[in-house]
């Protein structure tokens, strides 16, 4: 699929964009960051030596864009704040990711298949924003696209190694999809900024990204045996603040120097 | 030159080459001891590089900074791959990853004590990498030049990444001993705990370490425990005065005639005790490993098995 996006120069962005663009590009960050997050809690413990590895670099990938997303909305908001004061001094119901990202790892097929979920909407996104009309997203996707394109290549993978795999894989495959299938939607579910974002043009429609997401889906699922889930109550919130309640717990963690020690250099 | 091959023995040319320092190769003959004592060692430094990841693995997900959890997280990375390289090293000499693995779970093999000790606050992230690394620095830089040669490639690889390990350490602390009071609190509490126990990562004295001459003598040691300690000691004083730290222990002392510092002595009990599996953390380092291999169990016969189908289809259609 080619991009749908108007050929619109970075400088003619309509007045309207940034006020919309800061929460959007906030939504951004704390989403690769609460995912990195994640990830980096395998650190140490993964199945086998080279998937802890991979796990850790997937993790560093989304934590740099993370920063970047950070640091352009530090730059659109211009009020002093850093990537730090966005990502430790804000509480949950102010993060904007969605739901999928901060639920727990589970075992390993809970987080492949997290992984999967997340990352066939990343790629598909970033290959739409590498080409729009705003500058800043563009560079940021530029770069991340190639990493997405392997975090998904990777998550695939296992996806169709655990399906093929053993009864005990695939069972555990099963009980992944029917604890994480229900937070898939949210992704490509616009909130109302990103619908003021879609209808300027800085944003794709995702509906274009659904066919290319489905058009995946169906041919990993088909390789790894395992029947396209049928489609479940869509659960939402996580992008207007409303979370589960594991967000509060990652945060308490994560922001833990931060609020012990206040305004600090570290 | 071959009337001198025929009256050498096996050993005889094998100890000639090292003395020559030609590298040995896994395809060359090579005594029984010089093989066990490498696969020990070098199996012991992969164990080192994997259990190693725990106490820094603590932080990670409390970094204070976006910054310093990336520098975190990357350092991390890179001890997993050491381990790697390691392993790969090792099995070269003919045993395999499982097989030390699971001389690794049963405690039959050991990894560096240093990582029995916890992990306790920010400062401990710096002290890590300031001296742990910097001490394993001292240890592997010599190891470069090691006689066997998929173990000294394998540590010039591991080599240019402990400096960085150490230079993020070293730059935890002196941010913290330019910070704010707390921070230079915390950052000399750390120091208090480390310093004894890195003094440790060399080995018992010379006196006690009765396989450090054949070890020299086969150049896959090129210092011996108490010279690398000394090293570790006359390199860390003058940058712990730098950050303006006092090292704990009051028998610190520059000696115009040794050209180098005098210092107290190792509690040694304390050694013992830890490398035979009491200090605090022995437990549950050795634990997390097993726990993560036997629930990974699995994931790793899933994988498998997808490569056996793989494998059979496409065996079929061929
Ligand atoms: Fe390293
Ligand atoms: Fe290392
Ligand atoms: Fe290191």
């Amino acid at each position: 699929m080619s991009a749908t996006l108007p050929e619109t120069p970075a400088t003619s962005v309509p007045a309207a964009a940034p006020n919309q663009l800061f929460p959007f590009v906030l939504q951004l960050a704390d989403t690769s960051l609460i995912l990195a997050h994640r990830l980096s809690e395998w650190c140490g413990h993964g199945p086998v030596l080279e998937q802890d590895l991979a796990m850790a670099n997937i993790a560093l990938d989304m934590l740099g864009e993370a920063r970047s997303y950070y640091q352009y909305a530090a730059e659109l908001e211009g009020q002093g704040r850093t990537e730090d004061d966005l990502a430790y001094l804000r509480s949950a119901v102010e993060y904007r990711n969605p739901l999928l990202v901060e639920q727990p790892n589970g075992d390993f097929a809970h987080t492949i298949l997290r992984q999967f979920l997340f990352d066939n909407f990343h790629y598909h996104l970033l290959r739409k924003l590498k080409d729009g009309p705003n500058a800043q997203l563009a560079a940021i996707a530029e770069k991340s696209v190639k990493e997405a394109a392997y975090h998904l290549k990777w998550s695939s993978e296992w996806v169709i190694r655990l399906g093929d795999g053993t009864d005990e894989s695939r069972k555990r495959l099963d009980k992944a999809i029917a604890t994480l299938w229900r937070f898939g939607s949210e992704l490509t579910t616009p909130t109302a900024t990103e619908t003021a974002l879609q209808e300027i043009g800085v944003l794709p429609d995702y509906a274009a990204l659904l066919t290319e997401m489905q058009a995946h889906t169906e041919h990993v699922f088909a390789e790894a045996t395992v029947p396209l889930p049928a489609p479940v109550f869509a659960q939402l919130g996580g992008k207007t603040g409303r979370h589960t309640e594991h967000l509060g717990y990652l945060l308490s963690e994560l922001q833990y120097m931060q609020r012990t020690y206040p305004g600090l250099t570290w | 030159m071959e009337t001198l091959e025929k009256v050498l023995t096996p050993e005889e040319q094998f100890q000639a080459r090292i003395d020559a320092d030609i590298r040995i190769e896994p395809k060359d003959w090579m005594p029984d001891a010089y093989r066990k004592t490498l696969i020990r060692q070098i199996s012991q430094h992969a164990h080192s590089e994997l259990v190693g990841m725990l106490p820094e693995g603590n932080w990670i997900t409390r970094a204070p900074s976006l910054k310093r959890k990336s520098i975190l997280l990357a350092k991390v990375q890179d001890e997993a791959g050491h381990g790697l390289y390691l392993y790969s090293a090792a099995e070269t000499l003919g045993t395999t990853r499982d097989q030390m693995l699971a001389d690794l779970h049963s405690g039959k093999a050991k990894y560096s004590s240093i990582f029995n000790y916890p992990t306790l606050s920010w400062a401990d992230m710096g002290c890590v990498g300031w001296l742990v690394d910097g001490a394993a620095i001292l240890n592997q830089v010599p190891l470069c030049r090691t006689s066997y040669g998929p173990y000294a490639r394998a540590m010039v690889r591991v080599c240019k990444e402990e400096s960085f390990h150490q230079r993020q350490g070293f730059e935890v602390m002196q941010t913290l001993c330019e910070g704010a009071p707390v921070q230079k609190e915390m950052a000399q509490e750390a120091l208090n705990r480390w310093w004894w126990p890195t003094l440790m990562m060399f080995g018992p004295k010379d006196a006690d370490s009765p396989n450090t001459a054949q070890s020299m003598n086969w150049r896959i040691k090129r210092f011996t425990n108490d010279e690398l300690r000394q090293k570790f000691v006359d390199m860390m004083v003058p940058q712990a005065e730098f950050l303006g730290l006092t090292v704990p222990d009051e028998k610190v002392k520059w000696n115009e005639e040794r050209q180098a510092y005098d210092f107290g002595e190792v509690n040694w009990d304390e050694f013992w005790a830890v490398v035979k599996g009491n200090g605090l953390c022995n437990h549950e380092r050795l634990q997390a490993r097993v726990d993560a291999h036997e629930e990974g169990a699995w994931v790793r016969e899933a994988a498998n098995a997808h490569a056996a189908k793989r494998a059979a289809r496409e065996a079929v259609a061929a």
